[in-house]
C-alpha cells in the first residue's frame, strides 16, 4: 500500500502542473487533454496512478485531519498509557511499561476494586441498553409501518429526543425522577402502584436501571429509523403470501418479517453499542465525575482519572481499552460489509 | 364466507384501534419529559412544589422569571456555541463531501482501505483521543500564535474546540456523502470525463450542484451534533468566558439544585436551536441518523 502511495506522490508535483494548466485550457475552449488521451493508451497501472494523483486533492486534505485528529491522536494515546505520567508535570517519553495494564489486569480479579465495577456496569449498559433499545425501536418501526394516519407526525415525534443535548435530557430525566415530586413516581402514586416508587437516583439497585430507561427514551427513535427502512425493502408479495397461508400476524412477523431484518438489526446494535462504550455526557451530567460503584462506567471513570485525578498514563489505559472494546464491536462489521461489497 | 367477513372486519377495526391506541401512548411517553419541563419552566418555586409536574401552572403560580434567569446565565454560552459550531459544521461537511467524491467517484487502488479508516473514524470512543488532544492544544497554544489578532486570541478555546469538532466530524458526513455519490448517474459523469472535464472541473460544475440536498442533511445533522456536544468542550475550554452552552447549562443545573424551574428553562433554551431546526428539518435529520449505519 505504501509504495504505490510513495511512487503517486514522487509524481504528483509534475502531473499536478500539467493538471491544473489542461485544467485552464479547458475551460476556455473545451480543448481535449493531451494527458487525458495518451491515458488511455497507457497501462492500467498507470492509469491507476493517475487517478490516484487526481483523486488526491479531495480526499487528501481530510484524510491528513482525520488520520491526525483521530488515528495520529489514538496512537499517542496508547504511547502515554505505557509512561507513568501523572500529576501537573510534562509526559516522559522514555521509560515504557505495561504497568497500567498489569495494574488493570490486577483489579480484574477484585470484585470491589473501581476498574472492576466500572467494567461490569459497562458491559451491563452496553447489553441491557442494547437490546431493550432495539425491542423497542422494533415494536414502534412495526406499528408505525402499518399504514396508519399521521405516520410522518408519529414518527418525528419519536426521534425528537435524538436531537436533543444529553444535557438537556440528563436535566429533564433528573426532574422526571425526582422521588418526591417527579413525574414518575407521581404516576406510580396516582395509578395505585405507590407502593412501587423509588428514589430512582440515589438507590445504588435502581440508579442504573434509571439510566438505561433513560437513554432507552432518547435512542428508540433511531432504532425505529433503521427498522422502518429495512420494513420497506422487504416487498409487499411476501406479507400477502404469509396472509394467505392464514399466518396470524404475530406468526407472519416471527417467521417472515424479523428474520430479514438481520442486518438492519446489526447495524443499528454496531451504533448503539458504540454508543454505550462512550455514553459520558448524560451519566456526568446526572451524577458529576463520581456516579458512585453502582453507576460508575469506564468512560466516565476515564475521564475522573485523567482529568480530575491526573492519573493520565492510567486514564489513557482505559482509554485505550475503550478504543480497543469499540473495535471489537466494529471490526467484523466492517470486515462482513467489505465482504458484501456494501463498503 | 359472508358471515366471516363480518367478525373478520371487526377483528380489523379492532387491531387498528389497539394500533393507535399503542401510538397514541407512546405519543405521551416520548413527550412527558419535555411537557413536564415546559410546564415547570412556567411556574413558581411554591407552585411546583405543591402541584403535578405535568399540570399547567396554576393561575397564582405562573411566571416567566425563571427564563429571564436561566438566560441571562446561558446567554453567552449561546453566542460561544454558535461561533464555534457553524464554522466547524460547514467545514467537516465540506471536507466529507471532498472525501467521499475522491473515494467514491475516483477509482483507485486500495481506497477501500483508506474508506474504512474514515468509516471506522464514526465509531471511535473519543475517550480514546482526550488526553493527546490536551497535549496537542497545549503544545499548539492558539491563543500565542493569534496574539496580534487579540479579538481571535481571546477566542483560543473556541478556535480549538472548533477545529477539533471539525476534524471529527469528517468521518460521518463523508459516510453521508459516500451514500449519496454512489447513487448519482455514472453515465453523467463519464460523458463530462470524456468530454476532457478534469476531476476538479467536473466535481465543481457536476457534483456539487447536485450536492445540495446532501449538503443540507448534513449540515443539520452535524450542527446538531456540535452543539449537543459537551465532552470536548469540557476538556477543551479552560477559560469560563468561552463556555459553550452545554457547559453553562451543566454548571447552571450545579449551581440551582432546588429551582428545577430555573433548570427546565435552561434546558429549553440549550435546546431551541437544535429543536427548531429539528422541527423544520425532520425528515433531513432522519436521514442523517440514518445514514449512521
Amino acid at each position: 500500500m505504501f509504495d504505490a502511495f510513495f511512487r503517486a506522490l514522487g509524481r504528483s508535483r509534475e502531473t499536478r502542473e500539467t493538471e491544473s494548466h489542461s485544467d485552464d485550457v479547458r475551460t476556455d475552449g473545451g480543448v481535449a487533454d493531451p494527458a487525458m488521451a495518451g491515458e488511455a493508451e497507457a497501462s492500467s497501472s498507470s492509469v491507476l496512478d493517475s487517478e490516484f494523483v487526481q483523486s488526491l486533492p479531495f480526499w487528501g486534505p481530510p484524510a491528513l485531519l482525520v488520520g491526525l485528529f483521530v488515528y495520529g491522536a489514538v496512537a499517542w494515546n496508547v504511547l502515554i498509557s505505557l509512561t507513568d505520567w501523572s500529576g501537573l508535570g510534562q509526559p516522559e517519553y522514555e521509560n515504557f511499561d505495561l504497568s497500567v495494564y498489569s495494574q488493570m489486569l490486577n483489579d480484574l480479579l477484585d470484585p470491589t476494586s473501581n476498574f472492576f465495577v466500572a467494567t461490569r456496569n459497562t458491559v451491563a449498559l452496553l447489553v441491557a441498553f442494547t437490546v431493550i433499545t432495539l425491542l423497542l425501536g422494533l415494536l414502534l418501526a412495526i406499528l408505525v409501518d402499518q399504514g396508519v394516519r399521521f405516520e410522518n407526525t408519529f414518527r418525528t415525534i419519536y426521534l425528537l429526543p435524538m436531537s436533543l443535548s444529553f444535557v438537556v435530557t440528563a436535566i429533564f430525566w433528573s426532574w422526571m425522577y425526582n422521588p418526591s415530586i417527579g413525574l414518575i413516581n407521581e404516576t406510580l402514586r396516582t395509578v395505585g402502584l405507590g407502593a412501587f416508587t423509588q428514589a430512582w437516583l440515589s438507590n445504588p439497585q435502581f440508579k442504573l436501571g434509571a439510566v438505561i430507561f433513560a437513554l432507552m427514551w432518547q435512542f428508540s427513535g433511531y432504532a425505529m429509523i433503521v427498522y422502518l427502512a429495512g420494513l420497506q425493502a422487504i416487498p409487499n408479495e411476501q406479507y400477502e403470501a404469509a396472509r394467505t397461508d392464514g399466518a396470524s400476524t404475530f406468526r407472519m412477523y416471527r417467521r417472515v418479517v424479523v428474520p430479514q431484518l438481520r442486518s438492519s438489526t446489526t447495524s443499528a446494535a454496531v451504533v448503539l453499542m458504540v454508543f454505550a462504550l462512550k455514553a459520558f455526557d448524560f451519566l456526568f451530567v446526572m451524577f458529576g465525575p463520581n456516579p458512585g460503584p453502582s453507576t460508575d462506567i469506564l468512560s466516565v471513570m476515564m475521564f475522573r482519572e485523567a482529568f480530575m485525578s491526573t492519573n493520565w498514563a492510567y486514564g489513557s489505559g482505559i482509554a485505550t481499552v475503550l478504543f480497543l472494546m469499540a473495535l471489537g464491536v466494529i471490526a467484523p462489521y466492517l470486515y462482513r460489509q467489505y465482504q458484501r461489497g456494501e463498503l | 364466507m359472508s358471515s366471516n367477513s363480518g367478525s373478520w372486519s371487526e377483528s380489523v377495526n379492532l387491531r387498528r384501534v389497539s394500533v393507535y391506541g399503542v401510538l397514541v401512548v407512546m405519543v405521551a411517553f416520548y413527550l412527558a419529559p419535555l411537557e413536564t419541563g415546559l410546564m415547570t419552566a412556567f411556574k413558581t418555586q411554591n407552585a411546583f412544589f405543591s402541584t403535578t409536574p405535568f399540570a399547567p401552572p396554576p393561575a397564582d403560580g405562573v411566571t416567566v422569571q425563571p427564563w429571564a434567569a436561566a438566560l441571562d446565565r446561558l446567554g453567552p454560552g449561546v453566542v460561544n456555541s454558535l461561533l464555534f459550531a457553524v464554522p466547524a459544521t460547514m467545514l467537516s461537511a465540506l471536507f466529507g463531501s471532498m472525501a467521499a467524491y475522491g473515494m467514491t467517484n475516483l477509482n483507485w487502488k486500495y481506497q477501500v482501505g483508506v474508506l474504512s479508516l474514515f468509516v471506522a473514524g464514526v465509531f471511535i470512543p473519543y475517550q480514546s483521543v482526550l488526553v493527546p488532544l490536551t497535549r496537542f492544544w497545549s503544545m499548539v497554544d492558539v491563543a500565542s500564535l493569534l496574539a496580534f489578532i487579540p479579538p481571535l486570541a481571546d477566542r483560543a478555546g473556541l478556535i480549538e474546540l472548533g477545529v477539533t469538532h471539525a476534524a471529527y466530524g469528517i468521518p460521518i458526513c463523508t459516510v453521508l456523502f459516500r451514500g449519496y455519490y454512489l447513487s448519482l448517474d455514472d453515465e453523467m459523469l463519464e460523458a463530462a470525463r470524456l468530454d476532457g472535464a478534469s476531476p476538479a472541473r467536473i466535481y465543481r460544475k457536476i457534483v456539487l450542484p447536485l450536492s445540495k440536498p446532501m449538503f443540507a442533511v448534513t449540515l443539520i445533522y452535524q450542527f446538531t451534533n456540535i452543539w449537543n456536544d459537551l465532552l470536548f468542550a469540557l476538556v477543551l475550554v479552560s477559560d469560563p468566558s468561552n463556555a459553550p452552552v452545554t457547559i453553562a447549562l451543566n454548571t447552571l443545573k450545579g449551581s440551582m439544585v432546588q429551582q428545577y424551574n430555573v433548570q427546565m428553562a435552561g434546558a429549553f433554551i440549550a435546546a431551541l436551536p437544535t429543536l427548531v431546526i429539528y422541527v423544520l428539518f425532520g425528515e433531513q435529520f432522519a436521514k442523517g441518523v440514518a445514514g449512521e449505519t
